[in-house]
């Protein structure tokens, strides 16, 4: 039987290219937000424009928007290839399009009006969550029904990741919303005090375990392997930090609570699983790096893979500070702290960013059947987004351990050295340093756009044929 | 311990932790065991996609390593403290414990020094540097969210520095805001007085009290309504009374905005300034030099 069926490149075009759009458009209002920080005229005096209303559509524009398009792109694209079908069921395929794109377009109106839950990661109102469900439930449907209809029986492991992202985003979102409703635009969570705010951060803390961390190595287990030519490293330790990742992730939690009305049994159990998930975590940054054995003469010409060992390199630092943060004595001086603040970017840029711009290289042209317009680009956007990173990062790593120290530095007479106001103070210089990080980033986002847009300005979508499964030996 | 309802709960919690934690050890030994040594690395023979390929290396041991004492840290960890449910831990150790313990040792550090100088009177006080210093750093950590680093205020918030007290300036009288916080209560008027009209009348008068009248034909007018409403509490002369915290309207200083629609909206709408009390927060002690220090202030010490 010969096979002529073509993959369904079409949702992964429209995914990528939004993907591209959605993290111009996010890490734009990043800039802003983070100038308004050391600038507060910028705010306008227009309430629309605030830092409170606007922080809230950043966080959901880079990782729904940006970083949710790269996961339907990359996910809808891995799945096919590594199971040699076409999506299954192509009518819902392009609904969780349309419908990801309203969703986000509804968080873009409604964010800046002031309509929130007010819960961190989970602001959008009831009738949008009610959409981000249907959406998410045709996801799995797609993806699952893919996998089902397989043509090979071993499933590549980059598919365990995503199906475990799409299976645990469901959950996470289905508790964390629960609501009542009091208006079209407004509800109020299903649960109280000390409660609501656990439940807030397993789901916060999962948001970026499997969202922004498992959806993020099934990409890599793909994209590293291809743009390296080189096999997996080690299958053992695949099995190993899948199952370990997974399991303890969903336990890290309450170390957003430290010394706070949590149970003190809550806030132990958060820190040791936490510590444990460091090796878990780790696991999938040395089968990323250790891919590249026998190739790593090829970071020398390749931008693309340094831009996706780079992002790896960052995994593994902010996998190591994230456990080490958790420590309550650790945590002590670091919460509330811009300490924060830089973990999350040193993860969120380097890790989650770069690994996604690295696959847009790799997917974009292909969608086209055309090959990267300029390496030199590359190389351009690979140099100021480190850059820009790590401006980012080391600007906030001082401020933040220089207000903790601050807030708990104490006179002979027991009364605080400073008052609040003068932290901020001190502060300032280091916000416009990061500010000046995050305009780096994004003027690589916008070479890395100018880039793909030259790739493929002039060319057509393509159809490619699902070729035959190797025979296994 | 009041967390469960009933032991199931300890049990679950307690059960499923350990549960876990071997799991994780049984999964690396289930990796490890069982795989020859051999001096080629090992493929799967999995292909997909073309050239999709797994090679089977063995886990690193550091990393192996790595992950072993975690679980070990963990595992003693939760042995010293309360984790297992309700088993509070080998250490005995509570967040409330260690925060009381805390609040006791820095109590028994500056308790003393607190206390020497709630002995002396606050007028003595002001001349004392150190103890000023004290009530700067008080203020600065307790006062200037509403009051402004610099005590100058701002709207709604009183200026400490003017003289202008709305509650009495007093040493005592300072202290005593401070200890049980203010409840100011101007009540709405614009039913009473008729609507729109009987408040321009009255905002006029009251302008007129520091000589800013605009439109000086309805002062008259505003004079007889002042007399009815507004005589109670701010006085025939329109000087205010401490006892009500009702304010002075003739020395040209307004807690709430200066500008006409800012008076005619005090009038229309009232207002309710309120002072929290501060006295079981901070102790008698910390208030009885913050007094000091604002008394200080309004006396010009610097």
């Amino acid at each position: 039987m010969t096979n002529t069926e073509t993959y369904n490149y079409k949702v992964v075009r429209q995914f990528s290219i939004m993907t591209i759009v959605w993290g111009l458009v996010g890490m734009s209002v990043g800039v802003l937000i983070a100038a308004q920080l050391a600038w507060p005229v910028l705010n306008f005096d227009v309430p629309w424009l605030t830092f409170g209303r606007l922080r809230p559509l950043h966080t959901n524009a880079v990782i729904f928007a940006f970083g949710g398009c790269a996961l339907f792109a990359t996910s809808y694209y891995v799945v096919q290839h590594t199971c040699h079908v076409k999506l299954a069921f192509p009518a819902l395929a392009a609904f969780t399009f349309w419908g990801w794109q309203a969703v986000i377009l509804l968080a873009a109106i409604t964010l800046p009006l002031g309509i929130t839950t007010s819960k961190e990661y989970a602001e959008l109102e009831w009738p949008i969550d009610i959409l981000i469900t249907l959406v998410w439930v045709s996801y799995a449907l797609v993806f699952f029904g893919t996998i089902v209809k397989r043509r090979i029986p071993h499933i590549y492991v980059a598919n365990w990741f995503f199906g475990a992202f799409i299976i645990t985003v469901a959950v996470l979102h289905l508790f964390n919303s629960a609501a009542l409703p009091v208006s079209f635009w407004k509800s109020y969570s299903a649960y109280a005090g000390v409660q609501d705010a656990m439940v807030q951060w397993w789901y916060g803390h999962n948001a970026v375990g499997f969202f922004l961390t498992a959806g993020f190595l099934g990409i890599m287990y793909y994209f590293v392997p291809k743009q390296a030519g080189r096999p997996v490293y080690s299958y053992r330790l695949s099995v190993v930090h899948f199952w370990a990742l997974v399991f303890t992730y969903i336990w890290a939690g309450p170390h957003h609570l430290h010394y706070t009305a949590l149970p003190d049994w809550a806030q132990s159990l958060g820190m040791v699983m936490s510590l444990i998930l460091l090796a878990p975590s780790w696991g999938g940054m040395i089968n990323g790096i250790m891919t590249l054995s026998g190739a790593w003469h090829k970071l020398r010409t390749d931008p693309v893979l340094r831009l996706l060992i780079v992002s790896i390199s960052f995994y593994g630092m902010s996998t190591f500070e994230g456990p080490m943060m958790s420590i309550k004595t650790v945590n002590a001086l670091s919460h509330y702290t811009d300490w924060t603040i830089g973990h999350v970017h040193s993860g969120a840029l380097g890790w989650v960013a770069l690994v996604s711009m690295g696959a847009m290289y790799y997917l974009i042209p292909r969608m086209f059947g055309r090959e990267l317009y300029s390496l030199r680009l590359v190389e351009v956007h690979f140099w100021t987004a480190t850059i820009g990173i790590v401006l980012y990062i080391t600007s906030m790593w001082v401020a933040g351990i220089m207000q903790g120290l601050m807030w708990r530095a104490v006179n002979e007479d027991g009364t605080l050295t400073y008052s609040f106001v003068e932290s901020v103070q001190a502060m300032h210089p280091y916000y416009i340093v990061r500010t000046l990080g995050g305009a780096f980033f994004l003027l690589g986002a916008v070479v890395m756009a100018y880039n793909l847009w030259r790739s493929v300005a002039d060319a057509k979508p393509v159809e490619v044929e699902i070729p035959e499964p190797a025979s296994a030996h | 311990m009041a967390d469960f309802n009933s032991d199931f709960w300890h049990w679950y919690i307690a059960i499923l932790t350990v549960l876990s934690i071997l799991a994780c050890v049984w999964l690396l030994r289930w990796m490890t065991t069982g795989y020859k040594k051999t001096d080629t690395v090992e493929d799967t023979g999995h292909i997909w996609d073309g050239d999709l390929t797994e090679l089977n290396n063995p886990l690193p041991r550091w990393w192996l390593g790595l992950f072993y004492i975690t679980i070990a840290f963990g595992g003693f960890y939760l042995l010293l403290y309360p984790g297992l449910g309700t088993f509070s831990g080998m250490l005995d150790w509570s967040s409330r414990g260690e925060y009381e313990q805390e609040v006791e040792r820095v109590e028994a550090e500056v308790g003393p020094l607190f206390a020497r100088y709630q002995q002396t009177p606050i007028v003595d006080l002001v001349k004392d540097e150190t103890a000023f210093k004290i009530g700067e750093r008080l203020f600065a950590n307790y006062c200037t969210t509403c009051h402004g680093s610099d005590a100058r205020g701002a709207r709604a918030y009183p200026n400490l520095r003017d003289g202008a007290w709305i509650w009495g300036g007093a040493p005592e009288e300072i202290k005593t805001t401070i200890m049980h916080g203010r409840q100011a209560a101007m009540p709405a008027w614009e039913a009473a007085l008729g609507g729109k009209g009987g408040v321009d009348e009255i905002t006029q008068y009251v302008l007129s009290l520091s000589g800013r009248a605009t439109i000086t034909e309805l002062v008259a007018g505003g004079k007889e309504k002042f007399q009815v409403f507004c005589v109670a509490c701010h006085g025939a002369d329109g000087t205010g009374n401490k006892a009500f915290g009702a304010p002075n309207l003739t020395d040209d200083i307004w807690l709430y905005g200066s500008s006409i629609t800012r008076i005619g909206q005090s009038i229309a709408e009232g207002r309710n300034g309120n002072m929290p009390a501060q006295g079981e927060f901070l102790g008698e002690a910390k208030v009885h030099l913050l007094a000091a220090y604002i008394y200080g202030l309004s006396q010009g010490n610097q």
